[in-house]
């Protein structure tokens, strides 16, 4: 009995321990309302820490990223709009901090990229099937249809047969 | 037309070789400065100084000079390799000013006296507020700045000798003699795009 609880305890400190590693980037502070803390987690969802590169603000520990943070809760209590809050940022880090770029001039491919190419994709599709259906058919055509007269003359000759039907075989 | 088909493949690895030769020589840490052609933003914070004496300082107090604007602190190993550099600078006359980045005031100062003082004065931002104002990532930054308050260049990372020959000094010597719309559109691409 005293062992089972031993291990227990040990098992609970351990699993203690793990989450709290998996807990490292995000704050004890919450914000005022539920409403507030969930705006609050999809920004930092959504925007890249400016000083660890393939991170956003809600993964990375990195001081600049708690930094922005602190000023994202801050303005989401002065009432910020997430418009607001965007502009804010993009203006003092760039498009950088977005991971979702705004359509706008020099991102106007990354937008675009993906429809033109789903588009010729679609487009090559259509042009090997419409191929494929009309080769296909000419051929069942040539096979089903009869022999012309020429046709006939060769086939006669490649196996061996004279004009009158008899075999040279024979002579 | 065949035979244009048989070349389709060699067509297209020649443009993805060409498009990821270019991603090569592309840099991912490259972030555009939002500030620059920007003024320095408002701000209103205390001088590093002795407790007591600290000036609170604003954006008028910035001499109307073209100047550097350095971001340090104590707890940043590369701003110990450049400041040598720093003191050198201003030696030469450059006019530094320096904003300790989210740093003990005490140990800050202790630094300045056992490796000399560059700086004309220091701005203890202690919460970042002005660093995330002019979107600072890290220590150590440095803005070139105008005579009008309008920031120029940024450099990440540390300031040495090519860094300020190649970079900083070409521009800094210019705003000295004219205000920056009259050079500006002599300028090389490649210099205003290092800038950023």
């Amino acid at each position: 009995m005293r062992q089972t609880s031993c291990r227990a305890l040990i098992a609970a400190a351990l699993c203690a321990c793990l989450s709290l590693a998996a807990l490292a980037a995000v704050e004890v502070e919450q914000l005022s309302t539920p409403e507030l803390q969930a705006r609050y987690e999809v920004l930092i969802e959504e925007m890249r820490c400016p000083k660890c590169q393939n991170q956003n603000l809600a993964g990375s520990d990195s001081p600049v990223a708690g930094d922005l943070r602190r000023e994202i809760r801050r303005l989401l209590e002065e009432g910020f709009t997430d418009r607001e809050i965007s502009d804010y940022m993009v203006a003092r880090y760039g498009d950088f901090v977005l991971y979702r770029p705004p359509l706008q001039r020099n991102t106007l491919a990354l937008w675009l990229a993906p429809g033109v190419f789903a588009a010729i994709g679609l487009v090559v599709l259509i042009v090997i099937v419409a191929r494929s259906r009309s080769g296909s058919g000419a051929r069942q055509d040539d096979a089903s249809g009869e022999l012309s007269e020429d046709e006939r003359r060769r086939l006669r000759q490649l196996l061996g047969e004279d004009e009158n039907g008899g075999k040279r075989q024979d002579d | 037309m065949a035979r244009l088909k048989l070349f389709l493949p060699l067509i297209i690895f020649a443009a993805l070789a060409l498009l990821f030769w270019r991603g090569l020589s592309l840099n991912p840490q490259d972030m555009p400065s939002a500030l620059l052609n920007k003024p320095v933003p408002q701000f209103s914070l205390p001088q590093l100084a002795e407790s007591g004496k600290e000036k609170t300082m604003q954006r008028g107090d910035l001499p109307a000079k073209s100047l550097l604007l350095n971001v340090w602190a104590t707890w940043c190993i590369a701003c110990r390799v450049e400041h040598p550099f720093l003191n050198k600078l201003a030696e030469e006359g450059v006019p530094i000013v320096g904003i300790n980045l989210k740093d003990d005031g005490a140990e800050a100062q202790k630094w300045l006296e056992k490796f000399h003082n560059p700086y004309l004065f220091s701005i203890a931002d202690k919460e970042g507020r002005l660093a995330l104002d002019l979107g600072v990532f890290g220590a150590p930054e440095t803005f070139l700045v105008d005579a009008e308050g309008v920031i120029r260049c940024k450099h990440v990372g540390v300031v040495d000798d090519r860094i300020w020959q190649t970079k900083l000094q070409p521009l800094y010597q210019k705003l000295q003699q004219q205000p920056w719309d009259e050079f500006a559109g002599e300028l090389s691409d490649s210099l205003l795009a290092r800038c950023r």
